[in-house]
């Protein structure tokens, strides 16, 4: 901008800050700007406009789209899955398909389909406009940040075409096995996974930089830290995770990468395959496996802090009630990220690791319990005498509370070593994980999707069909899931291809897996009437109003909706609380969004925040 | 924000509070890209730790003795071999190079263009120069016999952790030298002093860049002194 337009701003402000002195002294002010107004690329033409875009707002729709593109692929491939589990007499799939579709299965979900669209999507979408920014601080490198993504999902997608296919070796992609002979895609597909996470990783840092800064350097004026919503504090955490949790990823990957194409050894040690000796020699596989889950356990919290804040949010702003403890709420957000850096090796129980470390991790482990406790109490008291309206987003958000508090109670079994050895490896574990980091944030998304859509379309989508999607998504997940808790304490191990009748399977076991395979199916059907909604309802929905569900966050107060590029029109927005004051006594609405100065509701009884 | 109420703010460990609680910024006065460029810095730090952490690891649990690094990294000098001769000039250079760089940001904000371009040369050169010692160095390892999977002195995790560790770093060194080269014309033909825009990023030139580019030139030293700490004189 020139100089010209900053003596023409900084004349505005002054102007304004005249006239609230002169009627209502003070009370109205907030701390000068102390950064020029950010000077945003405009584009041009259609290409960068709508494919390399630069506007973050663009970015997240463009990350969350490819995202569940990829993630589709991902249910279909547990339909494969589980048709095999349920019937299999039939000689549906090959054991090296089933153990390629495992793989594929769990990679896609937690790293392209939750991580991508929870950071690049919603990230993307509501940071600027929830911190009152114009945009990303670096909306260029933003840019490069999602088409990195899309090479790495054409990289991950491409190991189906290669011979032998895409790895088989389970998500945690262990070596040894994962590059020696007899693991499906051992010298092809896994080396596309490797190079894939690679660039998921860079992109993804690229893309973190930006979240980051944008939420330290770039808020609006009046915005603190602790003014803002609990789903800036989520997403902002768990990018610190992220980039600080990919580097072991991308280290372990690197490493594998040359034990496979240059015959290093950092992973292997000396073993004899297909009859012959191996010429790698003293590598340490368990080295792999400290720095997959250095990465892996915190990326659990990578998925689960934005979901705790969206649904924070949600659960506040539908039940039109103060979020209880929003202070202690920020604090488990803060603690639960620090601890998920010392608990990796509770994934390692079984790996032979010294017994003292489990120890030591069984601790820190059910010291997350805390934090993550405070957090589901806060959420149940922010209900509590509510005026609870059960929206769609709401139903998503009560759906949420009852999935994690199930996923996490059985995590207290798992974080023991004495009752986890038994249960390794076993359906529960599938159960419990699924529950908690599967299930639990997909109804946060599927909320979080149903609540911003007007604020991306300007349009509401279906109630009815979201209700329907709602119900048959929650009460199948049980239907999945349950029977696999049970399954698991009978014994029934995970990752067998084939449980066909035999004296060491319970009979039940058998008709339970027909059982999950028929609602499985019906779920993921249940999955095409959301997709249908999505779709249909940015032409035929309902025209929203601006501020639909009379949101105090600053996403729902720009000049136009849905925002146009810049966000804000010609001046900034200025904060003066925080984004809880619903149903305040004395008010005349029951909602005071956070840009409203406090002249123009001189009775109400707020908090000062 | 004016240069006064940054000086009314408070000092020392106050400001950490006052700091984090206030609007807008959580650095006060510090342009975003610096603060950008610390975080992916500490990201980085994470990635070098993990290489080497897992060369700590993977040295102590070979089953073949490690290498004699001092016998492995000597230098024929007149017939003698001296231990670390080559790793010790490299690190001199680099660290020097340190040196011009940090007098090139002062030059810079001085706006004293001349100086600040040649310094800014200067530090390119001296990467230029490691980077290309590192490569002598790698093809007369290779000439003895090194390979990342094998080695005649010892455990074949020598090589592997070799290769890959300065390999990663010299990719950081020659990233920095092509930016440097990059800034040196940038500052010479003055685009820091008319605010001319960046090819890709369309932004503003701003002489806050060279201090950025030169965080990431001091990082890639530092990390040069704990990768000859743990890889040469262990």
């Amino acid at each position: 901008m020139s100089d010209e337009q900053d003596h023409k701003l900084e004349a505005k402000s002054d102007y304004v800050a005249d006239a609230s002195s002169v009627s209502t002294p003070d009370i109205d002010a907030v701390p000068e700007a102390e950064l020029p107004d950010q000077e945003l690329y405009h584009s041009h033409s259609w290409w960068t406009t709508y494919v390399f875009s630069q506007d973050a707002k663009y970015i997240g729709i463009q990350y969350a789209l490819t995202a569940i593109g990829t993630g589709l692929l991902g249910l279909v491939l547990s339909w494969l899955m589980r048709i095999q589990l349920a019937f299999p007499g039939l000689g549906w799939l090959e054991p090296s398909s089933y153990y390629q579709f495992v793989t594929m299965h769990g990679m896609i979900m937690v790293v392209y389909l939750l991580t991508a669209l929870f950071l690049g999507g919603f990230g993307n979408l509501l940071i600027p406009l929830m911190c009152g920014a114009r945009d990303m601080a670096f909306p260029y490198v933003n840019m490069l940040s999602y088409w990195a993504f899309v090479v790495a999902v054409i990289v991950l997608l491409a190991s189906f075409f290669v011979p032998g296919g895409p790895t088989g070796a389970g998500w945690t992609l262990y070596p040894p096995q994962a590059i020696t002979a007899g693991t499906p895609g051992y010298n092809g597909g896994i080396i596309l996974m490797l190079i894939s996470l690679i660039l998921f990783v860079a992109g993804f840092t690229m893309g973190g930089l930006n979240y980051i800064i944008t939420v330290l350097q770039l808020r609006a004026r009046g915005m603190t830290l602790m003014r803002m919503p609990l789903t800036i504090w989520g997403i902002f955490t768990a990018t610190v995770l992220a980039m600080f949790a990919f580097p072991a990823l991308l280290v372990g990957c690197l490493m594998m990468t040359l034990d496979s194409l240059l015959g290093t050894s950092f992973f292997m040690p000396a073993m004899v395959s297909l009859g012959e000796k191996l010429t790698h020699e003293g590598g340490s596989p368990i080295l792999f496996q400290h720095l997959f889950w250095f990465f892996g356990h915190p990326e659990v919290y990578i998925v689960a802090l934005p979901a705790f804040g969206i649904v924070s949010d949600l659960l506040s702003v539908h039940s039109r009630k103060t979020i209880f403890g929003y202070r202690m709420m920020v604090w488990a957000i803060v603690g639960i990220g620090a601890l998920s850096f010392f608990v990796w090796a509770h994934h390692m129980y079984v790996s032979g690791m010294n017994p003292w470390f489990g120890f030591f991790f069984a601790t820190t482990t059910l010291i997350i319990a805390v934090p993550t406790a405070i957090k589901v109490y806060n959420w149940i008291l922010t209900l509590w005498r509510g005026n609870i309206q059960l929206s769609l987003p709401m139903l998503f958000s009560l759906g949420f509370i009852v999935t994690f508090l199930n996923g996490g109670l059985t995590g207290l079994f798992l974080g023991n070593v004495t009752v986890d050895v038994p249960l390794s490896d076993t359906y529960f574990v599938v159960a419990h994980f699924h529950m908690v980091m599967g299930i639990a944030p997909i109804l946060v998304i599927f909320g979080a999707i149903y609540h911003w859509y007007p604020l991306i379309t300007g349009r509401m989508m279906n109630e009815t069909l979201g209700k329907i999607h709602f119900w048959i998504t929650f009460l199948g997940s049980y239907a999945i899931y349950f029977p696999m808790h049970y399954q698991g304490f009978v014994g029934v191990p995970r990752r067998y291809f084939e449980i066909y009748d035999s004296p060491y399977i319970d009979t039940s076991t058998l008709l339970l897996n027909k059982f999950i395979t028929i609602a499985v199916l019906i779920v993921g059907a249940a999955q095409l009437l959301f997709l249908y909604n999505l779709f249909a309802s940015a032409r035929l929905g309902k025209k929203s109003e601006k501020n639909p569900w009379k949101a105090n966050s600053l996403e729902w107060q720009t000049p136009q909706m849905p925002p146009e590029h810049g966000n804000w029109g010609k001046e900034l927005p200025k904060v003066y609380r925080w984004p809880y004051d619903f149903s305040v006594p004395g008010a005349k609405e029951d909602y005071i969004p956070q840009n409203q100065p406090p002249s123009e509701i001189i009775g109400a009884k707020v908090e000062k925040t | 924000m004016s240069d006064s109420s940054l000086e009314n703010l408070p000092k020392g460990w106050k400001s950490v509070p006052s700091d984090l609680g206030s609007d807008q910024t959580a650095f006060k006065g510090v342009q975003w890209g610096k603060a950008m460029m610390w975080i992916f810095l500490l990201s980085d730090t994470f990635i070098f730790s993990c290489f080497l952490i897992s060369y700590m690891k993977g040295r102590a649990s070979t089953v073949v003795d490690w290498p004699n690094t001092s016998h492995v990294f000597s230098l024929d000098f007149m017939g003698v071999p001296v231990p670390l001769l080559l790793i010790a000039i490299m690190t001199f250079v680099l660290i020097t190079s340190s040196g011009t760089m940090a007098l090139a940001v002062k030059y810079g904000y001085e706006k004293n263009r001349k100086m600040c371009g040649h310094l800014i040369l200067a530090t390119a050169i001296g990467g230029l120069i490691f980077v290309g010692m590192q490569a002598f160095e790698w093809s007369k390892l290779i000439h003895e016999g090194v390979r990342p999977w094998s080695n005649p002195f010892g455990a074949g995790q020598f090589g592997s952790y070799f290769f890959m560790i300065t390999g990663f770093h010299g990719t950081h060194v020659s990233i920095g030298v092509i930016f440097l080269f990059i800034f040196a014309r940038k500052v010479y033909r003055g685009d820091f002093d008319t605010g001319r825009r960046g090819f890709f990023t369309t932004m503003k030139s701003d002489y806050v860049s060279i201090e950025i580019l030169g965080l990431y030139w001091h990082f890639v030293d530092l990390v040069w002194v704990f990768i000859f700490a743990f890889f040469y004189l262990w």
